[in-house]
């Protein structure tokens, strides 16, 4: 490459709530910072966040505190954590939380002035710092807001295709420009990676086109190891029709507020299924679940607020019983709470304001009025980069990642606010240690060979002439992951998905994308198969392996939990031949004090 | 459904001649406009530049002019628009293009720069943090709400027919002021340089931007006349101005 590279101390990929926090922090540090990111500032993912951030202030109940954090954190994830990464979260969310306050954010308030916090599923208190319905949208431009003042350098839709190594260390990246076509050299002493998930491996998401797993695949394809890559979070409700928002979030907050989900014959079929786990604590009539809901603290919750991953199944198995709704849904009736009260329609306009607009506009609904038709969406992957609790190192030295592209944290299922103080609280840390690394490790040298290979193969798309477009090949991926490995796996299924992926990585690799390089979205999407496909197939490989249900991941084989697979997480790296393999390695010990505390509260 | 006619504005690269192109393509029930967009893009212009993200209203990137309005593309439904004439879909025109219908809004980003960032004043309460009354986040979270689609720069004449970049940030920023200006702990003062630098006089309350506004935010009479009777009771009141001569203050 004739052009000169850009260089920096920390190299962060990703400008969502874990790459700005990363970077503020590598900044503060006095490293030279740049941020990549493949949209414009400021529209990353963490944009769309709703309920709000999981952070023991204890400002509403004060009998919270991080132990009670932590312990509902590791029962969330199956005991599959790694506890120390849910200890440092759980004592580090109040601060980062009180921190963005002090740059600009604005929460919502209690009477006395201070930071108000809501329930939600698996946390024992009220504890969600939030802004309305639209918490993710405070956080990611309070700090915006606040690293452009910094002296970070923002590298705007731009797209990483590979990270440089020297000697096995990270020491940069080759990122192409998406509005020009150009290549860009980065030459960086530390990397780290915050990208965020791998949504657009399924068909029916409620991710944008960014979730292509970019960081988990430029890990794994610098020699670092994933892991948790079988837990993928299906939010029970999203939108089902018309078919162009399928996909879309329906919040938990509808049926936190009395919505309840019925079949095609109109029956309430979450009361023919509860497990025997939850049978103490669940409703058993409708008129006990709306007692709950307007605040009766002698009711037990409806069956609607059972775990994500029960609705979600229960779900599945209506619309596969010919039960479903006309769109392939089945229905979420918020309107019918006005048999029990008389103002319905201003309340759910005034609990539900992006609900109510969302349908309005987009469906033509009017939820105050009528039944929504709602089904599971992909929401968040569990596994990602293997790191280093305190430092978030993976296990390429000088190679970080933060948020929602690392693992460690959430185990076998996350709980709803664990996502947004999951950004900050790691975001700091790898910022913070990327930056000391750099510091300390000192200079590293970019190998031209690599950057001319890696140009030439990100060019292979564009100068191939009669190959297949990519876009059959994306969306035949789709379709697999949606049908064989998804809500409910089975071995046969995963092994024929494992197979197809194969074919589907030949067929990749031999794409054309015509056209010139200037924002040529064909292109683009060639570039993408690669990385969708590597974070596939670690999903159906590590979901074949562990023959258990536990948490997210389902499979109809071996529908229970199994004792063995309680102790054991799956790895996946690449082999010494390029191929992937998978294995089993012991979940990451406990520490006395944390084993005392989880004895205790249960 | 029906086949639908499309114009769709083509141009190759920032100084390439620009044009509208004629396309045909099924709108079935419940499409907005970024659906057939894209559609269009599978079936017959693959290499159409179009910019996106959330597809549901709450990231502001996929701005452009549909029939002639400022619109959030994911937020336009195709079954409210006449199916009488074509679709007339092209980039906003305040800013310049850089391919098809994405254009070059790093202007904003580099306005955003310039303006004095959020000061607290120091914590109040004995835990190191503040007290705010639920009243006074209200009034600044309506600013807040803002997703930057830019929307409101685009139809402000100001900007897009008077070009005055240089010396009027617009009513993005405008909001982008307000929300700093009236924030419970903020102490930076920014009424010269809306004043001097940002143009503010420039603005004369036409309420375009507020009828663009996807988010609902009444940017003028809640953001922009606000400032602007700040700007004037700072500057131009009569005892404040005998104050400044007799003290030496530069200020103006």
């Amino acid at each position: 490459m004739e052009q000169t590279p850009y260089e920096y101390d920390v190299l962060v990929v990703g400008a969502g709530g874990a790459g700005l926090r990363a970077a503020i922090e590598a900044s503060a540090a006095g490293a030279s910072c740049g941020v990549i990111c493949k949209s414009l500032l400021g529209k990353a993912h963490t944009v769309m966040a709703e309920g709000g951030m999981a952070a023991a202030i204890g400002n509403v109940d004060e009998r919270d505190d991080w132990k009670v954090h932590v312990t509902d954190t590791l029962r969330g994830g199956q005991y599959l954590s790694n506890p120390k990464m849910a200890e440092i979260h759980a004592k580090e969310a109040p601060e980062r939380a009180l921190e963005l306050e002090a740059w600009g954010a604005l929460f919502d308030r209690t009477k006395d002035g201070r930071i108000l916090q809501r329930n939600f599923g698996g946390h024992r208190y009220p504890r969600l710092a939030h802004v309305g319905d639209r918490t993710g949208l405070e956080m990611i431009r309070t700090l915006q807001d606040h690293g452009i003042h910094r002296g970070i350098d923002f590298h705007m839709e731009y797209t990483v295709f590979r990270l440089l190594l020297d000697d096995g260390r990270v020491a940069g990246a080759l990122a192409y420009d998406r509005e020009r076509g150009r290549f860009r050299v980065y030459r960086a002493k530390a990397v780290v990676l915050a990208t965020g998930g791998i949504g657009r491996a399924f068909r029916i998401t409620s991710n944008s086109w960014e979730y292509t797993g970019d960081g988990h695949t430029l890990a794994y394809d610098a020699g670092a190891d994933l892991i948790d890559m079988e837990f993928v979070q299906f939010h029970p409700t999203g939108m089902v029709w018309p078919p162009s928002v399928r996909g879309i979030l329906v919040t938990e907050g509808v049926r936190g507020e009395g919505g309840i989900l019925l079949n095609s014959d109109g029956d309430r079929f979450l009361f023919d299924e509860i497990p025997a786990l939850y049978k103490d604590q669940t409703a058993d009539s409708a008129e006990e679940g709306w007692r709950y809901v307007v605040g009766d603290r002698d009711a037990r919750r409806p069956p609607e607020l059972l775990t994500r991953d029960h609705v979600a199944r229960c779900i599945v198995n209506q619309i596969k019983s010919g039960k479903g709704s006309p769109h392939g849904g089945v229905y979420l009736d918020i309107a019918w709470i006005k048999e029990k009260i008389s103002n319905s329609e201003d309340h759910i306009k005034k609990k539900l304001p992006s609900m109510y607009h969302q349908f309005k506009e987009l469906a033509g609904l009017d939820i105050t009025k009528e039944r929504m038709e709602v089904g599971p969406t992909t929401h968040y992957v569990m596994g990602g980069v293997r790191v280093d609790a305190e430092s978030q190192m993976s296990t390429v030295p000088g190679l970080y990642a933060a948020g929602e592209c690392a693992a460690g944290l959430h185990g076998a299922n996350r709980l709803g606010g664990n996502s947004l103080s999951d950004l900050l609280v790691f975001g700091k840390r790898a910022g913070e240690y990327a930056a000391a690394f750099a510091r300390e490790e000192g200079d590293v040298t970019l190998d031209e060979a690599q950057v001319e290979a890696a140009v030439g193969e990100a060019l292979e798309p564009l100068e191939r002439e009669g190959g297949e477009g990519p876009y059959q090949i994306q969306h035949e991926l789709q379709d697999l992951m949606q049908e064989k490995v998804g809500i409910v796996r089975i071995e046969s299924e995963l092994e024929e998905a494992i197979e197809e992926i194969g074919r589907l990585s030949e067929r990749a690799r031999a794409v054309s994308a015509p056209g010139n390089r200037e924002y040529n979205p064909g292109w683009h999407t060639a570039l993408d198969l690669h990385p969708l496909l590597v974070a596939s197939e670690a999903v159906a490989r590590a979901g074949l392996l562990r023959r258990e249900s536990r948490g997210a991941q389902f499979r109809d084989d071996y529908p229970r939990k199994d004792e063995h697979f309680g102790k054991v997480i799956i790895r996946a790296a690449r082999g010494a031949d390029g191929e992937m393999v998978v294995e089993e390695i012991p979940v990451e010990p406990m520490s006395d004090e944390l084993t005392r505390l989880v004895e205790e509260m249960g | 459904m029906a086949a639908t006619r499309f114009r769709i504005w083509r141009q190759d690269g920032a100084e390439g001649e620009g044009g509208y192109r004629d396309y045909t393509t099924d709108v079935t029930e419940g499409m907005v406009v970024l659906d057939a967009v894209h559609q269009i893009q599978a079936e017959s212009a693959n290499d159409l530049a179009v910019r996106w993200n959330c597809k549901a209203g709450k990231c502001g990137s996929c701005s452009a002019e549909v029939n002639g309005n400022p619109r959030l593309m994911c937020m336009t439904r195709m079954s409210d628009l006449p199916t009488d004439r074509p679709v007339t879909v092209e980039p906003m025109r305040a800013f310049p293009v850089i391919r098809d219908l994405v254009c070059d809004v790093s202007w904003n980003y580099e306005v955003k720069k310039k303006i004095a960032p959020f000061e607290p004043r120091p914590p109040d309460a004995e835990d190191g943090t503040w007290r705010i009354a639920q009243e006074d986040v209200e009034r600044v979270q309506e600013f807040r709400k803002c997703i930057e689609c830019f929307l409101c720069q685009d139809v402000c004449h100001v900007l897009r027919d008077h070009h005055l970049h240089d010396e009027f940030v617009g009513p993005r920023f405008f909001v982008y002021n307000a929300a700093l200006e009236m924030h419970p702990l903020d102490t930076a003062d920014r009424l010269a340089s809306l004043k001097r630098d940002e143009g503010i006089g420039y603005c004369n309350i036409t309420k375009c931007c507020t009828k663009v506004c996807p988010e609902h935010i009444t940017i003028t009479d809640n953001a922009i006349i606000p400032l602007k009777e700040r700007v004037v009771s700072e500057f131009y009141d009569p005892l404040k101005k005998l104050f400044r001569v007799f003290s030496g203050s530069a200020r103006a």
